[in-house]
């Protein structure tokens, strides 16, 4: 089996998981900038993580024969106070450059701010201004459909946004077809108990089908799985689904999509 | 594609541990003292739609969950998400 893991925040994993990653068949790992847990104390904490993701983790990662590659942006959880905001996102630009660094993400939304919507929004233009693909993470739990309809409100006043370099992640059954339908992709985060189940997402590719659609562990510092991934091919092939479609969901889909940027190789 | 009796052979161990499991857990809040609040309200709201014939109880459940307000704040009091909208038990 071979996979991509689109959405993994390997900061918060040890040197054992990218082994078992590349056990398991993964060849390349995406890290969108997050929150850490708690807040930064400062904008200098940003410009240490971001070297951290652009300039260490790809090197931990190649030990195991593993791509890693970067999304850069203020994470919505932090992203609250405006003028924190700003001061971090003036730090973005100089890391964009890096090899490795594909776009702009996780931005999004927490608790359906104002605020938080100011700081989307002025993300989702640097992006358009340097023609970068967009990875949008959506809310958590109660607020996560609120979250991705104010989202998608947000994105349609953007005229000359390619919806199909945006992926908006986190999506579960209240909330993937306004984001299919819309013409962006899609991306299901396989969590042991919140966001998808791995029965829950094979659930949603059988009803929506495969196209604009992949799955994450996202895995992080929380209860999460950095082998959801091959976990949830695995159930696919239990489930009946042939070895093609699962190769289209967990390698070819995220291929295409991440291939949008022209830094991504594997 | 497998067919119910497939599905059933695959998961119904695993989907009566989950409901038994669910069972449980009201047993227990019932069993320890103190008040509950709005969260255990919720999921009375969401349980009856189990029982319903409608073939998206997944979605309908994930929307009982959810904040249906339509204000937008300017800041927010807190970081963090509980699983249920406060007001619910509507």
């Amino acid at each position: 089996m071979r996979f991509i893991e689109p959405h993994a925040h390997m900061v918060s994993r040890t040197t054992d998981d990218y082994r078992k990653l590349a056990l398991a068949g993964c060849e390349a790992v995406c890290e969108p900038a997050f929150w850490a847990g708690f807040d930064r104390s400062s904008a200098a904490g940003f410009h240490d993580y971001f070297r951290q993701l652009t300039e260490y983790e790809p090197k931990r990662a190649a030990k195991y024969g593993i791509k890693h590659f970067s999304w850069l942006c203020i994470n919505p959880k932090e992203a609250d106070d405006p003028v924190f905001a700003r001061e971090v996102m003036s730090l973005i630009p100089r890391f964009l450059s890096a090899p490795a660094v594909l776009g702009i993400g996780e931005i999004g939304l927490n608790k359906n701010t104002r605020n938080e919507l100011a700081i989307f929004e002025e993300h989702v233009q640097l992006a358009l201004d340097r023609d970068l693909p967009i990875l949008i993470h959506t809310p958590h739990l109660e607020d996560k459909l609120k979250g991705t309809r104010l989202t998608l409100e947000s994105l349609a006043n953007f005229s000359k946004l390619d919806r199909g370099k945006v992926i908006i992640d986190h999506v579960e059954e209240h909330t993937v077809s306004q984001v299919l339908d819309s013409g962006y992709w899609a991306g299901m985060t396989l969590y042991p108990h919140s966001k998808c189940s791995l029965d829950r997402a094979i659930d949603i590719l059988e009803i929506h089908g495969p196209e604009r659609l992949w799955m994450n562990s996202a895995c992080d510092w929380g209860v999460s799985d950095p082998l959801a991934v091959p976990k949830c091919a695995l159930q696919m092939r239990v489930r009946g689904h042939d070895a093609e479609a699962v190769a289209r969901v967990i390698h070819r889909n995220p291929i295409t999509f991440l291939s949008q940027s022209p830094k991504f190789a594997i | 594609m497998p067919s119910k009796q497939d599905l059933l052979d695959l998961q119904f161990i695993e989907a009566r541990h989950k409901l038994i499991d669910l069972a449980a857990f009201l047993d227990r809040i019932d069993r320890h003292p103190g008040a509950a609040d709005f969260r255990l309200a919720a999921m009375k709201n969401a349980l009856p739609i189990l029982l319903s014939e409608r073939r998206d109880r997944a979605r309908a459940i994930l929307e009982a969950f959810s904040d249906d307000s339509t204000d937008l704040p300017r800041t927010a009091p807190f970081q963090g998400a509980c699983g249920a909208p406060p007001a619910s038990g509507r």
